[in-house]
């Protein structure tokens, strides 16, 4: 059935031609950098093995046109620094998304651009060689020099498993090493292959499936074109995985002759059944060859994963557990980065007032303070966030709970179209939606992932709450409560939870019936054994995420600070700057007047109603400034458009300013509000003070501004829109498009804009 | 004729603990390759593990590791249960 190593002349592409497997001399600095590909299944330590070999030489980038990371970094060896690619991990190359096709595009020099790599690295769990080789087995089979490292080999000899590396090696005309990235075992050796490999390469070329090469081979042959040759893998890819993207991709290239070849070829191989299930079986037969003279499994001792999920996914224990490990996670983010966000929002503080102090009122200390500093908080603001969540999320997955977390929530995800692995993503969404975004990373179909990421943003996160409660504490009365126990107050702000939830929920299920329209994706979920937690692996992981988001997400959050605090400082009215100078002149001429202060403690008085004066003259000329600057004129613009939700300008230019992010809408609603920017509404003479402002607000005409209607519907608006350039920065970065941004904006805009015109006019409708 | 051992029924009707003999995967595409490709294959022994609280998904153990897979997924494997 099999054929041992010969020649697999496989035709590559023009583009691919210069690199594929002819043999590379060794780098001098005139070749390009040797590469190789790093590949495995999940749940194999590839991502710790990568991160041991490379250390903090790593970039982390995006291919074109999908939402798949791409992570390349440098090793060192023989005095050659050699490029590594980690491939997302995968079970077989088998591809139905543009996401799982990346791995062969790679494998074969597909990707624009780049050459095909000089090697290929198969990471595999040596505790589960047969499941682990069926990818290794599609490898061997492209005709690159490969190298296996037999990961998690201390594992494995625990469980009293054998394995030949020796002989495997010769066998498979492969290198062959046994590695545990987590300790460091091997890596030197694997190093050596490495090097090996790309000096001098020799590939092994298996013919697994003979019968199906040769018939993708003629194919090939048969349809290529001068001007675009067809990849005899490319082919059977086609052949196997039907209606996928390389069957669409090679169609598209050539004549309608190639889909009836296509269709005909797959009949004629397969005898009946389907052409996939014939593949399996060759593989699993051919490993099971393989594995019978080079792997011995003794009487594995009893298992801890059994007796730990006995309890962990027991249906009272478990889901006990299950909530108490949810809660700490939550707590920890939404609570536990408190702190820290604290201090970094008080450090850029005090560099913002010292900065303020020493350079006066002028634009470049405007600039610098309320934009450059301003927008570094803004963009640091989201780190401690970041870094805790993925510290649990590091914890979970390393461990192996992460996989029984999704294994418990499926069902109730499956409700709104999702699946169990969007739970954590979306329950960190509650505190902040950029690190929930972020962890949407774990979630391996694309479209649920898509859908994930376009509801996340509708849990109401933490810079949402002070707007609850201010608005709150100034319209809902305290004392009101139901049947003398549940606050009504209380009762308000959950039902602000609650829209957020139930909007996503519908918005989910949208989604998947209509943009992200497709067969249910296959939720195949391997539950890895537990393993003991390794620091480094868990630190290298937070540093990668930190990075991640600094440089990429960072930026466009930064530049959207400076857009905005443009917009609210240009034009600027030299006339009203000089006239509130003058209104602090006056102010200071009159308490220095000597004669008024008899005693030492009413000079103190006087200098006390000195500067409170002078914070109100400050805060109307905020006030005045950004009335007449682009944002207060785009306030006014768009004021018909809110005058049904009973807003006017004040609030629109508060609401389009809190934009960088939800956690200045505060501030901007102390500069609407002329209560200046610095309001501390933590404080209690802050909130009171913010209360009394919106609670006496005035329409020009002398109504109230606020009625209680209007501020359950600037609440609901608040709930469930898109006001947050740091959400849209960051699902920018993760779908790799501006799309998805876009839609999200619109979509959730023009739900909040109903939402409270619903609600502004039922709860007049009904006295309120 | 008539015992347990022989009957063929789908994967999602095994009970925990129960064992069963894959007899095939029936069907074409994504879902069946995907389980093939996992190891689901003619003739390899499965076993129930257990059923998730909500009563879906499943946990089931092929080639000595653990698979959790939806009732509907697993309704697309037929196996012989063995006792």
């Amino acid at each position: 059935m099999t054929t041992p190593p010969v020649d697999a002349a496989e035709p590559a592409p023009a583009h691919a031609q210069a690199s594929a497997h002819q043999a590379p001399k060794a780098a001098t600095p005139s070749t390009p950098m040797p590469t190789v590909a790093v590949i495995g299944n999940p749940n194999t330590g590839k991502s710790t093995l990568f991160n041991a070999l490379t250390g903090l030489r790593q970039k982390v980038g995006n291919y074109p046109g999908v939402t798949v990371e791409k992570h390349v970094g440098q090793i060192t060896v023989g005095g050659m620094t050699v490029q590594l690619i980690d491939l997302p991990g995968s079970y077989s190359l088998a591809a139905y998304s543009p996401d799982e096709m990346i791995a062969v595009d790679v494998l074969l020099g597909r990707i624009p651009g780049e050459r095909r790599p000089d090697a290929v690295l198969v990471v595999v769990d040596a505790t589960n060689l047969r499941r682990n080789f069926y990818l290794a087995s599609q490898v061997l089979e492209l005709g690159m020099p490969v190298v296996i490292a037999l990961n998690m080999i201390d594992l494995a000899t625990a469980r009293n498993i054998s394995i030949d590396a020796k002989k495997l090696a010769a066998n498979l005309g492969a290198a062959v090493v046994p590695t545990a990235a987590a300790t460091g075992v091997g890596l030197d050796e694997l190093r050596a292959a490495l090097d090996c490999a790309v000096k001098t390469p020799s590939a092994p070329t298996w013919q697994i499936f003979p019968a199906l090469k040769t018939a993708a081979a003629e194919l090939a042959t048969a349809h290529s074109t001068p001007k675009s040759p067809l990849m005899a893998y490319e082919i059977e890819r086609a052949l196997l995985d039907v209606g996928a993207p390389a069957e669409a991709r090679v169609v598209a290239r050539q004549d309608a002759a190639l889909t009836t070849a296509l269709t005909a070829t797959r009949e004629s191989l397969s005898d009946g059944r389907p052409l996939a299930a014939l593949e399996a079986a060759t593989r699993y037969r051919w490993i099971a060859e393989q594995l019978a003279a080079t792997e011995t499994r003794g009487t594995p001792p009893p298992s801890w994963t059994d007796r730990i999920d006995a309890v962990l996914t027991h249906p009272v224990a478990g889901l006990v557990v299950f909530v108490a490990v949810m809660a700490l996670v939550f707590q920890a983010v939404f609570v536990g980065a408190e702190p820290l966000m604290k201090g970094i929002d008080a450090g850029f503080g005090a560099v913002g007032e010292f900065l303020a102090e020493w350079l006066g009122n002028g634009i470049l200390a405007s600039f610098l303070v309320d934009g450059v500093i301003a927008g570094v908080g803004a963009v640091v603001m989201f780190l401690p966030q970041i870094l805790v969540l993925f510290l649990f999320i590091a914890i979970l997955e390393d461990t192996g709970y992460m996989a029984r977390a999704a294994f418990l929530m499926d069902r109730v995800m499956r409700f709104c179209g999702l699946s169990g692995q969007s739970f954590v993503p979306l329950l960190s969404s509650f505190a902040c939606a950029v690190p929930g975004i972020m962890a949407t990373r774990t979630i391996p179909d694309r479209r649920d992932r898509l859908a994930t990421i376009l509801v996340a943003p509708l849990m109401s996160c933490a810079a949402r709450l002070p707007v609850y409660t201010i608005l709150i504490a100034a319209f809902v009365p305290a004392q009101l409560s139901v049947a003398g126990v549940i606050s009504v107050q209380g009762l308000v702000l959950l039902a602000m939870y609650l829209t957020g939830i139930i909007a996503a929920i519908a918005a989910a299920t949208v989604f998947k019936r209509l943009i992200l329209r497709g067969p249910t994706p296959v939720f195949l979920m391997e539950l890895p054994t537990y393993k003991r937690l390794r620091f480094r692996a868990v630190a290298m992981r937070l540093w990668d995420r930190a990075k991640v988001f600094l440089v990429r997400a960072g930026t466009i959050i930064f530049v959207v600070v400076i857009v905005v605090w443009a917009l609210g400082y240009f034009p600027r009215s030299e006339t009203l700057a000089a006239n509130f100078e003058a209104q602090r002149e006056t102010a200071r001429t009159q308490t220095a007047a000597p004669a008024t202060a008899e005693t030492e403690a009413d000079a103190e008085a006087d200098a006390k109603a000195l500067e409170a004066r002078l914070a109100e003259i400050d805060a109307a000329e905020q006030m005045a400034q950004l009335e007449q600057s682009v944002f207060g004129q785009i306030g006014h613009a768009v004021e018909p458009i809110f005058r049904p939700l009973g807003w006017d300008w004040r609030i629109s230019a508060a609401t389009i300013a809190s934009f960088p992010a939800r956690e200045v809408v505060v501030g901007v609603l102390g500069t609407t509000f002329a209560l200046g920017s610095d309001v501390d509404i933590d404080d209690a003479e802050g909130e009171t003070k913010m209360t009394h402002a919106l609670q006496s607000a005035t329409h020009p005409d002398g109504r109230p501004l606020f009625t209680l209607p209007v501020a359950l519907g600037l609440m609901v608006f608040f709930a469930l829109c898109m006001q947050c350039g740091a959400t849209l920065a960051t699902i920018k970065r993760e779908t790799n498009s501006w799309g998805w941004p876009i839609v999200t904006w619109f979509y959730m805009t023009g739900l909040a804009y109903v939402a409270a015109l619903a609600v502004v006019h039922l709860t007049t409708a009904i006295g309120l | 004729m008539g015992t347990n051992a022989t009957t063929p029924i789908t994967l999602d009707r095994l009970k925990p603990g129960q064992r069963a003999v894959i007899r095939t995967v029936r069907g074409e595409g994504p879902l069946a390759q995907r389980l093939l490709e996992m190891g689901l294959l003619a003739g390899e022994a499965v076993r129930m593990v257990r059923v998730a609280p909500a009563g879906d998904p499943l946990e089931i153990e092929i080639l000595g590791y653990s698979l959790s897979l939806r009732r509907n997924e697993a309704a697309a494997v037929d196996v012989e249960h063995v006792q």
